[in-house]
């Protein structure tokens, strides 16, 4: 296990910012750290990369303790703040020079880990501007690169997929995806479909407690009890016909002739509803099973009272 | 450190600061020197160089904090003080890389007045009629005061993520420690106290050293307020993490 965190609490006065948290993450993993903003994400992963101390329990490295060897902790992880904070006033260049000595590159070694960053994340064009005059998504792949540079066991990016455009989101994603075989990935992220794109496993995090830790298909197969079903037809309904069906629980008018039925996730109502519309001889005109999404998963387990 | 000391030194000289820094200082000592009749050595008819280490210390109260005050304000303010503390460095890595590159630029902004010395060394009358160990004493004086000012504003800096406070407040306790301890024991409430007062001050230990007596009373003054400084700025900085 490359990233181990065991009971951690972390209070700012009285209010729990992380409550007594463990999960363990292992090697060519991607982990997806997803949550309500508020929820703890980002202060956990303060925690693990030795900025702030947790008020208990701890966080082990790969093999090193967050509290008794930060800076061998340190060395090992490869760190994306959120906001991805970078000196505006240096060249790109520059820039991953500065973090690569930080971390002890030196000589031709650094050249060629600058090199190397510069080509993967896709900065050759950038290289010798200032960070200040790029635009949003090449800041991001400084930010990444500079992550990178010392070749990290573990990698820690805290939203790094923020206000990026959809191909800049796709270039990132395939890039996160390609770093991740040999090592640990953890990033937070309040985007679902980088989750399902992305993640090998989800730990959703809510009020500072866990409320889900598994891989990304039982999540959804286990939240996931409701079947609905959305029909058109070429003239209105009666509503009551479609609630007599049976296994039907709720009936809503989307419009004139369109509803949507909920049943539950055991039986399939789409052949009755069939038959239904051939009995009124009203033609039907479209018929949709929705899957239940990552996102109403993500509601249900982060507000139930919904 | 190294790397630290390193990228603020090419932030000195890639944003001009340095330039600046350097050019104003010796243009105000300068002028001070050679041109104002009220302080030019050339009216004065003595070949020394009271003025220099006079008014030295007045010019740096200003702009040391000038230099000082963006080291960790900026950064805290930017959040990029997130990404030094993520990396595999000590804070004292970070606070002594920080104020042995502004403590540079101020000994290099000192070194074109060894000129000066020269020149009112040619211009002594005989050649050479000037009080060597005393400018050398004012010198180290004058260096080991731009320490403890550094100190200082580093300190300051630390304290606020907002620069000009972080200005202000340096040059304010650099102006207390300079002159104030001596200005508030010649008050007349302290007594007996008042020659312990006046020794707290830098100036009391600053003339002492001008006087051409390395005595290490004074330099042990000196090295202890910077230190102090310093370890109040780990206090701060490590602060974070209570």
């Amino acid at each position: 296990m490359s990233v181990i965190v065991s009971q951690l609490t972390k209070t700012f006065g009285n209010q729990k910012a992380i409550d007594n948290i463990s999960f363990e993450a292992k090697k060519g993993e991607i982990v997806g750290f997803l949550g309500p903003n508020g929820a703890g994400k980002s202060t956990t992963m303060k925690i693990a990369t030795c900025y702030t101390p947790p008020t208990s329990g701890t966080v082990t490295v790969c093999g090193e303790d967050i509290l008794t060897s930060p800076i061998e902790v340190r060395k090992k992880i490869g760190y994306l703040p959120e906001h991805n904070p970078l000196y505006l006033d240096m060249y790109v260049h520059e820039y991953l020079k500065f973090i690569g000595n930080l971390h002890g590159l030196k000589g031709s070694m650094l050249k060629n880990r600058i090199a190397l960053m510069i080509g993967m994340c896709g900065l050759t064009q950038e290289q010798n501007k200032l960070i200040g005059t790029l635009s949003k998504g090449y800041r991001q792949r400084v930010g990444l690169a500079q992550a990178l540079i010392h070749d990290p066991e573990v990698l820690i990016l805290d939203e790094p997929t923020t206000g990026l455009d959809p191909n800049q989101l796709v270039e990132i994603r395939n890039l996160i995806k390609e770093v991740s075989q040999d090592k640990t990935v953890i990033f937070s992220t309040h985007v679902m479909q980088e989750v399902q794109a992305l993640c090998d496993r989800v730990i959703v995090i809510n009020q500072g407690k866990i409320v889900a830790n598994d891989p990304i298909k039982e999540l959804k197969a286990e939240n996931n009890k409701i079947n609905k079903v959305t029909v058109e037809f070429a003239k209105s309904m009666a509503i009551e016909k479609l609630r007599a069906i049976e296994y039907v629980n709720k009936v809503n008018q989307l419009s004139e002739t369109k509803y949507a039925l909920f049943s539950d996730k055991a039986h399939d109502i789409r052949a009755t509803i069939f038959e239904l519309a051939t009995k009124e001889s009203i033609p039907l005109l479209g018929m949709n099973l929705e899957e239940e999404s990552i996102e109403q998963v993500f509601q249900q387990l982060t507000n139930p009272e919904k | 450190m190294y790397s630290i000391f390193i990228k603020e030194v090419n932030y000195f000289l890639n944003t001009l600061i340095a330039y600046v820094v350097i050019s104003v200082f010796l243009i105000a000592i300068g002028l001070l020197m050679w041109v104002f009749p009220e302080t030019s050595v050339l009216t004065y008819g003595y070949a020394d160089m009271e003025t220099l280490f006079a008014f030295g210390p007045y010019v740096f109260m200003f702009l040391i904090p000038a230099i000082t005050m963006r080291m960790f304000a900026e950064e805290s303010k930017n959040g990029t003080l997130e990404l030094l503390f993520t990396r595999p460095l000590t804070d004292w890595q970070i606070i002594i890389g920080k104020y042995l590159s502004a403590y540079f630029l101020v000994i290099f902004a000192l070194i074109p007045t060894l000129l000066y010395y020269y020149t009112i060394y040619q211009l002594g009358s005989p050649v050479g009629n000037i009080d060597t160990p005393g400018v050398i004493g004012s010198y180290v004086g004058l260096t080991l005061l731009g320490g403890v000012f550094t100190a200082i504003g580093i300190f300051s800096s630390a304290i606020t993520s907002n620069q000009i406070i972080a200005f202000i407040t340096s040059v304010f306790m650099c102006f207390m420690l300079y002159a104030g301890f001596t200005s508030l024991s010649s008050m007349n409430v302290f007594g007996d106290m008042a020659p312990l007062i006046e020794q707290l001050g830098i100036s009391y230990h600053y003339n002492a050293m001008s006087k051409g007596l390395l005595d290490s009373r004074n330099l042990i003054y000196f090295f202890s307020v910077a230190l102090t400084m310093l370890l109040f700025t780990k206090l701060t900085i490590s602060s974070r993490k209570w």
